[in-house]
């Protein structure tokens, strides 16, 4: 009997990474090809955006490089497209692969610090209301009930108004790119809030628990270090898919002219600048940042949904 | 269930005091409302004197109690950027608003139905797959890249329809109509298509869904055994049946479809309020701002009592199974 343990002990794989190749998770990863390759797209999308400086021909933020000779080019593969202007220019004579580049960074950045912001907030309010219980329980969760109430988008756009005019004046790109992370955050932390709890009150009943409030840990250690990493499985799901809608919600306000500022712009700024030529024959100065954000969003909301499917058993 | 319908009426009154609190904070506290009213060298007594008529060295309690007394009858203040009162500016804007979201919700249904019965019915043929896919799209494509896509499409390239505005509108009383014109017909065609694209995914997969539900039951079984027609048993039977959650979910999705009306007028430069709201929150309008909250919020909150009070009537079972979707 014991032998047989030691021999099933022995063929678990010890590592970290041994264990996750061993998993049901990786092994449902290798079945479906088209979360392979959204998975590699969201990659290949999240290094250029770090690598933009290398990857990009020209620096768009920087006039110098800007000549206006090479304004409104278009793509390569036209007859009047010039190296190395791969995508065209806008009528700065900006490059608009790179602008892209630099553009996607803003747009990750504030996609995961959006997330980042609104995961924390969700998860200690839901924990604390989860564990705590009662009026406190109550009040978080009405709060939660209103705020659903609404679309996310209109509670970012009013945050983002409220705050602007709190501030006051004209803003520079990192207090911009701030108060959209916060208004973000503050749209989307109730799915959280919401799961969290849900999971904490079912966990809160089990004996480890009881166990560690016998031996007097307090409060908030038990809340974070005993009952936290065991309700992040489903958190893990809904930050991937809120990853891809907090980029879209960026990009909107930005589209709207209420985001990232022409000096500093994201993807949906891009866009909002290239619609102005849509008129006038130049269709790739909002083509190719609108292919982008698609992409990007495509396939994160892929990998999100693969997730889902794969991180709860009962779904199969 | 009368108590049913009275708690809920309570919650929907708490969640627009709720609103109105936040709505008064941002018009109270937002920015001087004296600053935006006074010019820049008016002396400080003269300051003084427009921030006591204005009432706002009053408590706070009283100002809040004045400021909803006064916007339930509809005074929202003035706007600091037009310098007219906001309800008129609103008032003015609705009916483009309100018609673009009805046509829009129309349009999502009857194509979410059919879409969805048809995916529903044959669930494995290429058509059906194709459906999927646009719901894919439809979900993943943020609002105005399909609004670009459809100006470039049909304005640009092919010059069939107008890329912005409402067109020629008709005047009747106060209500402005575009339904009644030729030009104001082509100009809905895009806005309602892209505003209802979202919603129309959303009903198409809740119909095949609920008709690959609905096809399994016993009823259906004795229909077909009693020798009925398969375009009775579908039509007549399944598909009756999967109404009631569609009704359901285009009640509530009509709130949603308001609100997300924002991002279609931007692209579309379409003169309803949701373009007012943005005008708004890049100028810092913010009586604009707190009176779009408010009317946002009473129509969310009067569809969802309305739709609560209807489900008690209709089909109990249904109380309380339906969330609607962020």
């Amino acid at each position: 009997m014991a032998e047989a343990i030691e021999a099933v002990q022995a063929s678990q794989p010890t590592t970290w990474a041994g264990r996750f190749l061993d998993s049901d998770v990786w092994a449902s990863f290798k079945r479906s090809r088209l979360t392979m390759v959204a998975a590699f797209v969201t990659l290949l999308f999240m290094a250029s955006a770090v690598f933009a400086g290398l990857l990009s021909p020209q620096d768009p933020f920087d006039p110098a490089q800007l000549e206006l000779m090479n304004s409104r080019l278009p793509p390569i593969w036209d007859a009047e497209g010039q190296m190395p202007f791969m995508l065209g220019t806008d009528e700065q004579g900006r490059d608009i692969f790179s602008a892209i580049l630099y553009g996607l960074r803003i747009s990750l950045a504030v996609g995961f610090l959006g997330v980042a912001f609104s995961a924390t907030l969700g998860i200690s309010l839901g924990l604390i209301a989860g564990y705590v219980g009662g009026t406190t329980d109550a009040i978080i969760m009405r709060i939660a009930d209103v705020q659903l109430t609404f679309p996310a988008i209109l509670i970012a756009l009013l945050v983002d108004g409220v705050v602007k005019s709190v501030l006051g004046g004209q803003l520079d790109g990192a207090t911009t790119l701030s108060v959209l992370v916060f208004s973000i955050g503050l749209s989307f932390w109730v799915q959280y809030a919401r799961t969290v709890r849900g999971s904490v009150m079912v966990e809160k009943n089990k004996d480890y628990i009881a166990a560690a409030r016998l031996i007097g840990l307090p409060a908030p250690v038990i809340m974070f270090r005993h009952v936290l990493p065991n309700v992040l499985g489903p958190v893990l799901v809904i930050a991937t898919i809120n990853l891809a809608l907090a980029i879209i919600t960026e990009a909107t306000l930005s589209f709207l002219g209420t985001g990232m500022p022409e000096t500093m712009p994201s993807l949906g700024t891009l866009i909002r600048i290239g619609n102005n030529y849509l008129f006038s024959g130049e269709w790739w100065i909002v083509a190719f940042p609108g292919i982008a954000l698609a992409l990007l969003v495509l396939a994160i909301n892929l990998v999100g949904d693969w997730l889902r499917d794969a991180l709860n058993p009962k779904l199969r | 269930m009368f108590a049913f319908i009275i708690r809920r009426a309570l919650q929907a009154i708490g969640v627009l005091l709720a609103v109105g609190i936040i709505s008064f904070a941002m018009f109270r506290f937002a920015g001087d409302p004296v600053n935006q009213i006074v010019s820049l060298d008016t002396p400080a007594a003269e300051r003084e004197q427009v921030r006591r008529s204005l009432g706002l060295d009053d408590p706070v309690p009283v100002q809040f109690a004045r400021y909803l007394v006064q916007a339930a009858q509809g005074n929202f203040g003035i706007s600091y950027q037009f310098r007219q009162p906001v309800s008129t500016l609103l008032a003015e804007r609705m009916p483009a608003t309100l018609e673009l979201a009805i046509c829009a919700t129309i349009f999502a249904t009857g194509f979410g139905v059919l879409m969805g019965v048809y995916s529903g019915l044959k669930r494995d043929s290429a058509l059906a797959k194709l459906f999927q896919t646009i719901s894919l799209i439809g979900i993943s494509l943020p609002t105005f890249l399909i609004g670009i896509l459809l100006i470039y499409l049909f304005s640009v390239t092919l010059g069939w329809l107008p890329s912005f505005g409402r067109g020629d509108t008709v005047r009747l009383g106060w209500w402005t109509t575009g339904l009644l014109t030729l030009s104001g017909l082509k100009a809905l065609i895009m806005p309602s298509v892209t505003l209802g694209l979202f919603q129309m995914t959303l009903i198409m997969r809740l119909v095949r869904a609920e008709m690959l539900e609905v096809l399994r039951a016993d009823y259906i079984k004795f229909a077909r055994a009693r020798g009925l027609t398969t375009r009775a048993v579908h039509f007549r039977h399944a598909l009756k049946n999967t109404l009631v959650p569609v009704i359901t979910v285009v009640g509530l999705q009509f709130g949603s479809v308001i609100a997300f009306a924002i991002i279609t007028e931007t692209v579309f430069q379409w003169p309803g309020m949701g373009l007012l709201f943005v005008q708004a929150v890049q100028n810092v309008d913010i009586p604009i701002m707190a009176a779009y909250l408010m009317l946002v919020a009473l129509i969310f909150v009067v569809i969802n009592l309305a739709v609560d009070i209807l489900y008690t009537i209709v089909d109990p079972r249904l109380r309380t199974t339906i969330r609607q979707p962020a």
